[in-house]
Formats: structure tokens, C-alpha cells, sequence
């Protein structure tokens, strides 16, 4: 496959048009042709719900749980209210995409928010982004939204269809546990983000305790596609169990970082070569191909790898958010390391005691490392305590602040040795490797 | 319930329109969901940060237990509860940017305001915040954001352009 002429199919479909997150611009590509359809009844709940699933869609948020088969736990046609929730707090480090689609594409988003929410009974929407999006992201979606409204796109008895959806946005304020669906809904009740012990799951104990789904920003800003173009075309975009595309955040040092939307299974090779290869000339020495949280993957393995759900699972790590952070060998994967453990240790809500105190004893111990003080047992140790945090709390940051440990020191050990036996000092150092 | 006591502060007109408008987005009686945007507006129109007499007149205006405002004050990182400088650098130092050299951009700002990360300007101008968590913006680091806005692929030289022209 040509990957290059397959580039921005789905969510990045009006990328290079002129104001591009106009309504005007998103109609020109055939936006909202899809929720017309539902208005006008051509399409129905389980139509579209049946599409989603022949799709392949799988969640973008990192979790991977297969969309149409989320919403088919809705009880739809319960009475009283239930809610469509969109994850908009993107967070997770390395990944940058959904803020592009809430810059440039956020009439994609609210029309996948509305027939999801068509599609499971839900009549109120949020969209909960992250407070740091306040001064770009947050007014473009606010604009769009008000666009929708006056087009007669949203609101009661939508046309005199019968239908009603409405579409609020929610501001979050800083804090990386509100992407846990959970945590989120917490936070949008106005309280700390601490995630809710599960069963009973959101869509059946979800925002004020009504049935919720709760969904990422990619991955509904994918449905009009799917519906538009039919879930055949969507599912062959990619390899079989991995529906579509993917973006792709390639950061770190690549000649030329970006998202890209590309189709899922893209080799590892192809990819990094739309990126212009390693920077400097150097060599490759690893990647964390799917956001801080999934283990990191030394260079050679991924070199022989695809970008997709199944080939990163077989490989020993995940596909997460698609936020592909590439280092190459001039990196300390020790200092790599402690920036990660430095981050779920800021990041823990406290109200598990094996995260709680299990990051600030990683962090701790892994700066003791740097600091020269590090001492023989310290590695077994390191790993110790990360099985004891990993599937022991609430929400699966414990997970994510386990599994970086575990990987780094499982491929990276000699590393690791070599800084406690030289008092701090860095193999890539010694090895006359160090950047500039 | 608490005892309300006599405010000596007041919310302004502005920030009472705010906090309506969020208020109205949920239903009846979850006007608890708006604590998040009123303290954000209130720590806005006091030069960035919160006081204890701004968070009570928040929970007063908006009829929830004081606690709960102080709870999300205090869980939130957007929230400042001691008086800092008012324009709240944030230099991102996770994984991508910490890769792309976000140290340099650390270390630079540090030198050219005199302060530590976590410490304001005697002026009261600039509050560099802290040393920040991931703010998705990986594919164009080094990056920070003073207020909200975000500025990227930052150099020494690029970053001493942006905070000369803060007022």
C-alpha cells in the first residue's frame, strides 16, 4: 500500500482547506450528511450502532474496547435522561491529536457526538476538554457548537424531526486523571477527579448517576465517516481487528514530528520514513509507540513491526493513543525514566495506597540512581514495587505507572547497573553518545 | 448547614454572568458542576490566583458547602491558593519536550527572570509555575504556555521575544 495517498481519510478529512473548521468547509466534504439521514429517519439507532461494530472502530482514548460494542450497552430505551460524554482531556504524554481535531475539524466531533448520542438514547451531550485548551481549542468547539445551533443541526425536535440533542462544552482545569472515564465524570459533577470503583459501569451508573457513555474525541469524529463512506471501506483501511486509522503523533527525535492520519497496520519503517527518519543522522535506539503509559519497545523490535492493536499487543506493548515518541541513541533511558515516574507520581489521585505511595517510591528511588546514591538491589526493587502497584488500585494509572518501570529496566537494565556503579554517571555518556 | 458569615468580598458583575451561564448548562439542581469554570473566572479577575474569601463567595453564590470549593481549589493544577505573580509561565518538560530540549527552555527562563521554577517576580509580573506535565502539543516541542496560550517550537532566542512583549 501507497500510505502516503491514504494520508487524512477520516478525522483529518479537511485538512488544507481553507478554515477548515467552519461549517461551510466541513458541509464541502459532506459533514453532517449522516445525522440528516437520522433526522430525516433513513437512519436508525441500531443501523448505526450495527455499522459501527461492522466498522472495526476501537476506542482512540488507548483502552482499544471495540466503540459499537460500548454502545450496545446503553439501556436505550430506559426511561429518563442519559448522557453522551466526549473525552476531550487529552493528557496522556506524547499524544497531541485530538487538540487538532478540536482546532481543525470540531464540526466532525459534534456530529459524532449527536448520532452517537441518537444512537443510545441519549439527548444531552458533553464535552469535557482539558482547561488548557482554553484559549485555542476551547473557542474554535464553542464556535462550532453555536454554528450547529444556528444551522438547526442541534436542539429540540431538531427540523420537526421529533429528535432532541443537546451539546454542551465543559472546561476541566489541569489535572491527567480526569481522562480516566470515571475521573472524568467526578470532574464534571464538579468534584476532584478521583475515578469511581467499577461495577457498576457508566452506562448504568454514569454523570448524576444516569446511564453515560463516555467516549474519545477521536473516536467519534470518526463515526460521520464511517456512515458516510460504510463501514466496509472503513474496517479495509486497515488490517483485520484494527479498523481504520490511526493518528499517528510521532514526537521526540524524528526529522519531522506530526500527527499524521494514516491507515492502522502502516510498518513501523514506512512510518518513520513519512517522518523523515531519525534526526541528525543518528541511529534509532527505541520507541514508546503508543503513549508513556505502554512499554517502551527497543528499536530493533519495532522496526520489524506494524502500527495496529495486534501487532503492538504481540510485540509486548500497545498501540494506547497512537502517540509514537522515538528516541534515538544518544537518549539515557534512565533519566527517560525518571521523567515518566515523575509524571504518575504528580499525576496519582491518592485515594489507592499502592499508587499513592508506590510512584513517589519509583521516583525516589530512581532519582537516588541519578544522584550517584543508587545502590546494587535498588533494580529488583524498582520492579517490586511496580508489581505491587499494577492491578491493585481503582483505575489503571497504578497500570500505567507500572508498566514504563518494568519495560525500561526488562530492556534497559544494563543501564540502569551501570549508573549505580558509576556513581550517576550515564552510559550514553561513557559511550561518548550524549546529545549536545 | 454552614453558617454563612458576612463577606467582605463581593463577586463581580462579570463574573456572576459567567458562572450563570455555566450553571445553566446543567440540570436543576447540579449547579455544582459550574464550581470548576466560577473559580477559573474568579482566579482570572484577581490576577491569578484564589483567596479563601473568593472561594466562599463562590460557594455562597453558587449554594454548595464551602469544602467542596475548596477541595476542587485544592485537587485542580490551573488553581493557585497563595498569591503568585500574574502571568503563570508553564514550561512542559514531559517526555517529547523533554527529548526536544526542554531543560534549555527551563534553565533559560530561570536566568533571564531570576527565579526558580515555582517562584514569582518580585515585580508580581510573572509566576513560572512549574515544571509541566504533558499539554499535548508533543509534535511541536520544546513548548510553554503563559496564560493559556500556547507557544511552540521554542528556542532561548524565541522564548526572549515572547516574554519581552508580556506587558
Amino acid at each position: 500500500m501507497n500510505y502516503r495517498e491514504n494520508e487524512n481519510l477520516v478525522a483529518f478529512a479537511p485538512f488544507g482547506l481553507e478554515n477548515s473548521w467552519t461549517l461551510d468547509a466541513y458541509r464541502s466534504i459532506g459533514g453532517y450528511q449522516s445525522w440528516q439521514q437520522v433526522l430525516s429517519g433513513e437512519l436508525s439507532a441500531d443501523d448505526i450502532i450495527d455499522k459501527v461494530k461492522a466498522s472495526g472502530l476501537r476506542g482512540r482514548g488507548g483502552a482499544g474496547f471495540p466503540t459499537g460494542l460500548k454502545w450496545s450497552f446503553m439501556p436505550r430505551n430506559a426511561p429518563g435522561q442519559k448522557y453522551i460524554v466526549c473525552n476531550s482531556d487529552e493528557s496522556e504524554p506524547g499524544t497531541c491529536h485530538d487538540r487538532d481535531i478540536l482546532r481543525y475539524n470540531p464540526h466532525a466531533l459534534i456530529e459524532g457526538m449527536a448520532i452517537a448520542g441518537y444512537a443510545m438514547g441519549a439527548t444531552v451531550g458533553y464535552n469535557y476538554i482539558r482547561g488548557e485548551f482554553f484559549a485555542e481549542p476551547v473557542p474554535r468547539f464553542e464556535s462550532a457548537l453555536r454554528e450547529a445551533y444556528e444551522a438547526g443541526l442541534l436542539g429540540q425536535n431538531i427540523n420537526g424531526s421529533g429528535i432532541d440533542f443537546d451539546l454542551h462544552m465543559f472546561v476541566g482545569a489541569g489535572a491527567y486523571i480526569c481522562g480516566e472515564e470515571t475521573g472524568l465524570l467526578e470532574s464534571l459533577e464538579g468534584k476532584p477527579g478521583r475515578p469511581r470503583f467499577k461495577p457498576p459501569f457508566p452506562a448504568n451508573y454514569g454523570l448524576y448517576g444516569k446511564p453515560t457513555t463516555v467516549n474519545n474525541t477521536y473516536t467519534l469524529a470518526s463515526v460521520p465517516t464511517i456512515l458516510r463512506k460504510g463501514p466496509e471501506w472503513f474496517a479495509a483501511l486497515g488490517p483485520e481487528k484494527s479498523g481504520g486509522a490511526a493518528i499517528y503523533s510521532v514526537s521526540g527525535h524524528v526529522e519531522k514530528p506530526g500527527n499524521y492520519e494514516l491507515p492502522m497496520g502502516i510498518p513501523f519503517p514506512d512510518l518513520l520514513e513519512i517522518c523523515g527518519g531519525i534526526w541528525k543522522g543518528r541511529k534509532l535506539k527505541a520507541v514508546i509507540p503508543g503513549g508513556s503509559s505502554v512499554p517502551v519497545m527497543p528499536g530493533e523490535v519495532i522496526m520489524e513491526c506494524n502500527m495496529d492493536y495486534e501487532s503492538l499487543r504481540e510485540a509486548g506493548s500497545a498501540l494506547g493513543t497512537g502517540a509514537v515518541v522515538v528516541m534515538d541513541e544518544t537518549t539515557c533511558m534512565v533519566r527517560m525514566l525518571e521523567r515518566i515516574s515523575r509524571f504518575y507520581y504528580a499525576e496519582s489521585c491518592g485515594q489507592c495506597t499502592p499508587c499513592r505511595e508506590g510512584t513517589g517510591w519509583l521516583n525516589r528511588v530512581i532519582n537516588r540512581v541519578i544522584d550517584g546514591k543508587g545502590r546494587s538491589e535498588d533494580l529488583d526493587m524498582l520492579v517490586e514495587v511496580a508489581n505491587k502497584i499494577e492491578g491493585h488500585t481503582i483505575c489503571a494509572l497504578g497500570d500505567a505507572a507500572a508498566w514504563p518501570v518494568q519495560s525500561f529496566i526488562k530492556h534497559y537494565r544494563h543501564e540502569f547497573a551501570y549508573m549505580i556503579e558509576h556513581g550517576g554517571r550515564s552510559i550514553v555518556e561513557a559511550d561518548g553518545k550524549a546529545a549536545a | 448547614m454552614n453558617e454563612k458569615t458576612t463577606r467582605t468580598v463581593a463577586l463581580s458583575d462579570h463574573a456572576r454572568e459567567v458562572i450563570d451561564h455555566w450553571v445553566a448548562k446543567f440540570p436543576e439542581g447540579r449547579q455544582r458542576s459550574a464550581v470548576i469554570e466560577a473559580l477559573r473566572v474568579v482566579q482570572h479577575d484577581n490576577k491569578g490566583y484564589l483567596t479563601a474569601d473568593l472561594m466562599d463567595a463562590v460557594a455562597d453564590y453558587i449554594d454548595v458547602p464551602r469544602i467542596q470549593v475548596y477541595e476542587v481549589a485544592a485537587f485542580y493544577s490551573i488553581f493557585e491558593t497563595e498569591p503568585c505573580g500574574e502571568h503563570h509561565i508553564s514550561v512542559c518538560t514531559n517526555i517529547s519536550c523533554h527529548l526536544r530540549g526542554s531543560q534549555e527552555i527551563v534553565d533559560h527562563i530561570e536566568k533571564k527572570l531570576g527565579v526558580k521554577t515555582g517562584e514569582s517576580t518580585p515585580d508580581g509580573k510573572f509566576f513560572l509555575k512549574r515544571e509541566e506535565e504533558c499539554l499535548a502539543a508533543c509534535v511541536n516541542a520544546p513548548m510553554m504556555m503563559i496564560d493559556h496560550v500556547y507557544y511552540e517550537h521554542l528556542t532561548p532566542e524565541k522564548v526572549d521575544d515572547i516574554l519581552d512583549k508580556i506587558e
